[in-house]
């Protein structure tokens, strides 16, 4: 059988990308199913719904909501903002995370379901930004709880984190999910 | 300006408390400093003549000045929807001497007390709720004081054998720097040749002038 193409290949559309479609559903006609390794589709299933715990703290909250509305629209990741930390699979720690914030958010990060990622959005989040030297305010969320990826920007722009969020979904492409390593 | 709404405070007060008329922002506010003792008796009258009528509070704040005996400033904004005027009440204190609260005047009161002494360390008598409001829980120091080191005492990090957040002394990779932003030219007070800059300088107008 053919190799089956994953987006991280990174096809673009053109003859590549069709051959590749051809091939897969001609399979489909042909036998009625398609053979592809567990790994990849366990992947190509948490990479498709990162259900994000928004954790908007300050103004990095704004391009975090401007990314989930119609222009960046990260619907069409699979990305659904959720209100609860047990439904969430990636938390976004976007904004200024101050001491008196640190004990509820590791306890929220905790409420999460493995398996569980982080993203970093921000100055403030990354190293405690213009906040740093503080008397109250954390110089790094990576302090608290471990972080996957950092967004850096004051604030950064929705583009940079739908970029995080693909970094993200990279990486998690590239872990093995059956064989942790 | 404030002319008539001082006129009008002063009618009321007829000398009967000790307070002195301050004009600031070229005299279009109106600034009434006092003493502790008199300023329960003042609040009452300014909420409750009905010429005046300051309904609202918009603010308590402090101000530190270090070098003075009684170091804290402690300023209330209020504010006539009648009248659509403010005016500024300003007492002093110092660590010890409570000031007498407003919260029974002005419920809003209470949180704006309770930030100045979060804040500041000023206490408030005849305050329900004297605790800290916008710092951590189990904060120690007052952090607006000038005295207060920027980057306090303690700072918290995830404990993972502990399973929980720990606060431990403060460790700074590397000291805060101050920056001076001046550039060369603002720096260097006279040029050679350059002596005619200070003459074309433009000045603003002087505090307590008319305005202009």
């Amino acid at each position: 059988m053919n190799e089956i193409a994953w987006n991280n290949q990174g096809l673009g559309p053109g003859a590549e990308q069709d051959a590749v479609v051809r091939a897969v559903t001609g399979e489909i006609e042909d036998k009625g199913f398609v053979v592809a390794s567990l790994d990849k589709v366990v992947n190509w299933a948490r990479t498709g719904s990162l259900w994000p715990m928004t954790f908007g703290l300050a103004c990095c909250a704004v391009p975090m909501i401007h990314a989930y509305m119609a222009r960046y629209d990260l619907d069409r990741f699979g990305i659904i903002p959720r209100g609860s930390p047990r439904q969430s699979d990636v938390m976004i720690v976007a904004g200024t995370l101050t001491n008196k914030m640190a004990p509820a958010l590791r306890k929220v990060y905790d409420q999460m379901s493995e398996p569980r990622w982080v993203i970093s959005m921000g100055s403030c989040a990354n190293g405690g930004g213009y906040y740093h030297y503080s008397y109250s305010v954390v110089r790094g969320c990576d302090r608290i709880v471990p972080v996957d990826v950092y967004v850096p920007g004051c604030p950064p722009t929705a583009e940079a984190l739908v970029y995080g969020i693909l970094q993200l979904q990279r990486k998690i492409r590239r872990t093995g999910t059956i064989l942790r390593g | 300006m404030v002319d008539a709404l001082e006129n009008d405070i002063r009618a009321t007060l007829a000398d009967r408390l000790p307070v002195e008329f301050v004009r600031t922002n070229w005299n279009r506010e109106l600034e009434l400093h006092t003493t502790r003792a008199a300023l329960p008796a003042l609040m009452l009258l300014l909420r409750d003549t009905p010429a005046l009528d300051f309904a609202q509070l918009m603010d308590v704040c402090g101000v530190d000045w270090p070098q003075r005996a009684e170091r804290f400033d402690v300023v209330y904004n209020l504010l006539s929807l009648t009248r659509n005027e403010r005016v500024r009440v300003i007492v002093t204190t110092d660590e010890r001497e409570p000031v007498a609260s407003v919260s029974l005047l002005w419920p809003t009161a209470t949180w704006f007390e309770r930030e100045a002494w979060d804040m500041y360390g000023i206490t408030f008598a005849g305050l329900a709720d004297l605790r800290r409001i916008l710092t951590d829980y189990g904060f120690e120091g007052h952090p607006l004081r000038k005295d207060f080191p920027l980057t306090g005492f303690s700072e918290v990090r995830y404990d993972a054998e502990a399973g929980r957040v720990v606060y431990e002394p403060v460790k700074l990779t590397q000291d805060f720097r101050n920056f001076d932003f001046l550039s060369p030219w603002e720096a260097m007070t006279t040029l050679p040749g350059d002596e005619k800059v200070h003459l074309n300088r433009i000045e603003g107008p002087e505090k307590g002038s008319e305005t202009p």
